[in-house]
């Protein structure tokens, strides 16, 4: 499923909306989640699961190629962890 | 880093600022979305949201494991987990938004 086929499923359900109001609704959701992150905040979707943010420290890489070390400075990345009834149901539970 | 919390009340929040439907509506669409996304995971399919990530399922062998307190061996069965892999935009963002 991709985010357009997502769009168009609540279109089809809520036919008394207009799809670009759909489409804004679908997109201000994912939004608010990136924008929560990138302050550093979690989000928590009961069932669902939850996004936070994991930090990376810094650490001395090395260029696969020429074998030469690289400061990699610390960085911080997305994570989800699956929440508990949708991992349930993905296990038949 | 402000360290909160959100959750679906944030999102439908959102969606009511940002649309005109009621508070009740907004949290109905929210649930909607995250129904269907969930719904299409269970039934083994891709979901992938352009410029945020892809879920995927994977599948996982059976495999024996060891309970760390009492050393004791357990039988895991196989299982399916969900993975999600953020976008490059995602990763961008969230990276320049906790700089120091």
């Amino acid at each position: 499923m991709i985010r357009s086929e997502l769009i168009q499923k609540i279109a089809d359900e809520n036919p008394h909306l207009f799809q670009r109001d759909v489409e804004r609704i679908v997109n201000t959701i994912f939004e608010e989640v990136i924008e929560a992150m990138a302050r550093g905040d979690r989000v928590e979707l009961r069932g669902f699961g939850a996004f936070s943010v994991k930090q990376r420290d810094a650490r001395v890489g090395r260029n696969p190629r020429t074998g030469e070390s690289v400061d990699v400075d610390e960085k911080h990345v997305p994570f989800f962890k699956t929440g508990k009834l949708l991992r349930d149901r993905l296990n038949g539970n | 880093m402000s360290d909160k919390t959100l959750t679906r009340m944030d999102l439908s929040e959102a969606v009511f600022r940002e649309v005109g439907l009621s508070r009740n509506e907004s949290a109905q669409l929210v649930e909607s979305v995250l129904a269907h996304m969930s719904d299409a995971l269970v039934d083994g399919e891709t979901v992938k949201i352009s410029s945020f990530g892809t879920f995927s399922v994977r599948d996982k062998a059976a495999r024996v494991g060891r309970n760390p307190k009492t050393g004791e061996e357990v039988p895991i069965s196989p299982r399916r987990v969900l993975t999600f892999r953020p976008s490059h935009l995602m990763k961008d963002r969230v990276a320049a938004g906790n700089k120091r």
